[in-house]
């Protein structure tokens, strides 16, 4: 008996040792990525959800056997994918991620593996009608945050006219295009055909917007290492193994071996220019990019952006406070009902606000965003900042009236039973004693509650808002890093909440006088 | 004539009695004193005659306004001592404001605490407290004063105010029923005595 406990304690030994051993004969390639992204690129196999599959998998495969190691995959969401690949959360990036100016300044970054066509998407029967951006002047265009569609969308703008929509997946903004929520899409061409597949009623116009170019990322001291990859895709690209895998994901063209030729062509580490964007192609709708998007931006110049996105991150802070305010007289006023009834009401309408209560209360914000503006949309469509303000207003409602009863029960019943015997009615007694009282008692958790619905308020992004820590990501992914914007936008939201805490206190000390 | 006729009231909590077969009457301008003992049952009979707590059984008949000065005081926190005593009769009893203010301040006055008349509650003493909700029970003027353990907060030369005070009030025309466990207090103030045991009410004197 103990010899077998004994060959199984050394067994289990034996495994653990060896285990570092076999490591080190085969580095791990470590590759980051978002699943959410979903196919062509890296999604979560359907047969077996704890694998991922898309041709980004198969070229991290490429680079792993090509580096004599084993490629483990590492989920990261995309829009902070720089933010892991500078820190070395993974050995390299590979998601869909565009090859940009701001990339290449704060990243090592790789040679263009696949060119995309950025393409405009429109309802079909507006497909004569919207064949450009110039074509929706006053519209709303939809997008996928971070990206360079969402640049060409801000060009598009001052130039155009058009209203920028952005979205942090790509699948949404589809489906609002055809609620009619947004009257086109612009995403690269992979998106687009996905997007014209998975919804009826859809057409990608031909005009090509815009040229660009997928990258792996590393951080910027693995350079050398970034070289070897760089011969590994040089040779996948002179042996036919890329154009498989991408042949493999039906998404291969005419445009990739122009790509490898230029790529195999010039030995350096960027044979291809960032600013390829500004148009490959003679289509009559190709943009150039603004020349700012373009540079690769040096601190001074970080700090000349930091002065051009002021105005911007004001505005989208004038969102914050807008929808922050009207979310919170919102809660106020519904969390007050909800106390009264729960205090005062009958017992079927104490019951349903109880449940109301526990069910808003027990679940994420962000899914109740998400039910509200995408969930109900076969319903009702809720204009985004419309859901945003129920969305923020009813949640909060629900932590209020829990405040509120708090605050009315804790009002002594004594005072209660004097106003009776005085003659005062329920609802005399109501507004003349307790509710004044409760209030005061309410004030400084509120004042809490507005503090952290100026913050959670971020939350609204997901259903296309644009307010401050949006607006601060955006800018962030401009510059390509978030020092700067970060800063700015942490001193914009201390500027609206330290005010409001000082409010607060004084109307608490007025509230003694009163 | 009595004012106050409490015939066979019962009153329950909870499914225990707490007042058994309380019978009791009070006339004009007479203060009437309930003795016994903490939780004989004083407290409940005083709120069942101010219509706080419902009588299970018997009746009691009452001039309304009924006004009923609590133990604690229970001044409203979130206002003066001069709005304490003001807001019944502008809201209830519908008084131009102007004139329930100026009564109000003759009120206090006339209980010693005139110079009080813009202080919080937390501000005031036990003694000053009680004179303000005294004031406040006497604004909507009711033909009887219900009081719960006046004396609890006061010291020896305050109560001797009190009883004097009450027997003024008493001797306007008012009924007051006094629940009480100090003697010294009832005998001072006090035309009759009833003794409350076990929800029962006994007459002593």
């Amino acid at each position: 008996m103990s010899t077998r406990v004994f060959a199984f304690v050394l067994f289990v030994c034996l495994t653990l040792l060896s285990a570092p051993l076999r490591s080190q004969n085969l580095p791990e390639l470590r590759w980051g990525g978002d699943a959410e992204g979903g196919a062509p690129y890296v999604e979560a196999d359907a047969a077996d959800p704890t694998r991922v599959v898309g041709f980004d998998v198969e070229i991290a495969q490429l680079l792993a056997s090509g580096l004599g190691a084993t490629p483990r995959f590492i989920q990261v969401g995309f829009t902070s994918i720089d933010a892991a690949a500078s820190r070395g959360d993974f050995d390299v990036g590979l998601s869909g991620i565009e090859d940009t100016p701001a990339r290449r300044a704060r990243l090592a970054v790789t040679v263009p593996y696949y060119e995309f066509r950025e393409v405009l998407t429109v309802r079909s029967s507006d497909k004569d009608r919207y064949r450009s951006l110039a074509d929706l002047r006053g519209r709303r265009v939809a997008t996928l945050g971070a990206t360079l569609a969402y640049d060409l969308l801000v060009d598009a703008e001052s130039r155009d006219g058009i209203v920028p929509v952005t979205y942090e997946d790509d699948v949404h903004p589809y489906s609002d295009l055809v609620l009619g929520r947004v009257d086109a899409v612009v995403l690269d061409a992979i998106l687009a055909q996905r997007g014209v597949r998975r919804n009826s009623g859809l057409t990608n116009q031909a005009a090509v917007l815009a040229v660009g170019h997928y990258v792996g990322i590393l951080s910027a001291e693995q350079s050398a290492l970034r070289d070897r990859m760089n011969a590994i895709l040089r040779d996948a690209m002179r042996d036919g193994r890329l154009e498989r895998i991408f042949r493999r994901w039906d998404v291969w063209n005419d445009d990739q071996p122009r790509l490898y030729a230029r790529v195999l062509a010039d030995k350096s580490p960027y044979p291809v220019p960032a600013s390829s964007l500004v148009s490959s192609t003679t289509a009559p709708d190709a943009t150039t990019m603004t020349p700012d998007a373009m540079r690769t931006l040096s601190p001074p110049q970080t700090w000349e952006a930091a002065r051009r996105y002021l105005p911007a991150l004001l505005r989208a802070a004038v969102i914050t406070i807008v929808l922050s305010c009207l979310s919170m007289t919102l809660a106020v006023i519904t969390g007050a009902l909800i106390a009264s009834g729960r205090i005062y009401g009958a017992g079927p309408l104490r019951v349903a606000l109880t449940g109301y209560v526990e069910v808003i209360r027990g679940t994420p914000l962000l899914l109740q965003l998400f039910v509200l503006y995408f969930g109900l949309a076969a319903i009702v469509q809720l204009p985004a900042f419309l859901a945003a303000l129920l969305g923020l207003g009813l949640n909060y409602a629900a932590y209020e009236s829990e405040i509120y009863r708090g605050a009315l029960e804790a009002v002594p019943s004594g005072q209660l039973d004097a106003a009776r015997t005085l003659g005062f009615s329920e609802r005399q007694t109501f507004f003349l004693v307790r509710a004044p009282q409760a209030f005061r008692l309410a004030l400084a958790p509120m004042t809490n509650d507005f503090v952290a619905l100026l913050k959670d308020s971020s939350l609204v992004s997901v259903i296309t808002v644009v307010e401050l820590t949006k607006e601060t990501s955006i800018f962030a992914a401009n510059i390509g890093s978030w020092v700067i914007p970060g800063m700015m936008c942490a001193a914009i939201y201390l500027a609206m909440s330290l005010p409001l805490a000082r409010l607060a206190r004084r109307i608490e000390r007025g509230w003694r006088h009163g | 004539m009595s004012v106050l006729d409490v015939r066979a009231m019962e009153v329950r909590r909870g499914g225990r009695l707490i007042v058994a077969d309380a019978t009791f009457a009070a006339a004009s301008g007479e203060v009437v004193a309930l003795m016994g003992a903490s939780g004989a049952g004083k407290t409940t009979i005083l709120r069942a005659i101010a219509g706080l707590d419902s009588i299970e059984a018997g009746t009691v008949t009452i001039p309304r306004p009924v006004g009923m000065v609590f133990q604690f005081h229970h001044l409203f926190a979130n206002m003066s001592a001069h709005r304490n005593v003001w807001l019944a009769p502008v809201h209830v009893l519908r008084q131009p404001r102007a004139e329930a203010e100026r009564r109000a301040l003759e009120l206090l006055a006339s209980l010693g605490v005139g110079d009080r008349a813009s202080a919080m509650p937390h501000e005031l003493s036990g003694g000053e407290a009680q004179r303000v909700a005294i004031a406040r029970a006497l604004a909507i003027e009711p033909h009887i004063l219900l009081m719960d353990e006046p004396t609890a907060s006061l010291d020896a030369a305050r109560r001797g105010d009190l009883a004097t005070t009450l027997r003024r009030l008493a001797s306007e025309g008012r009924t007051i029923i006094i629940a009480t466990h100090d003697a010294e207090f009832a005998r001072a103030c006090a035309h009759r005595e009833l003794t409350v045991e076990g929800g029962r009410v006994h007459v002593v004197s």
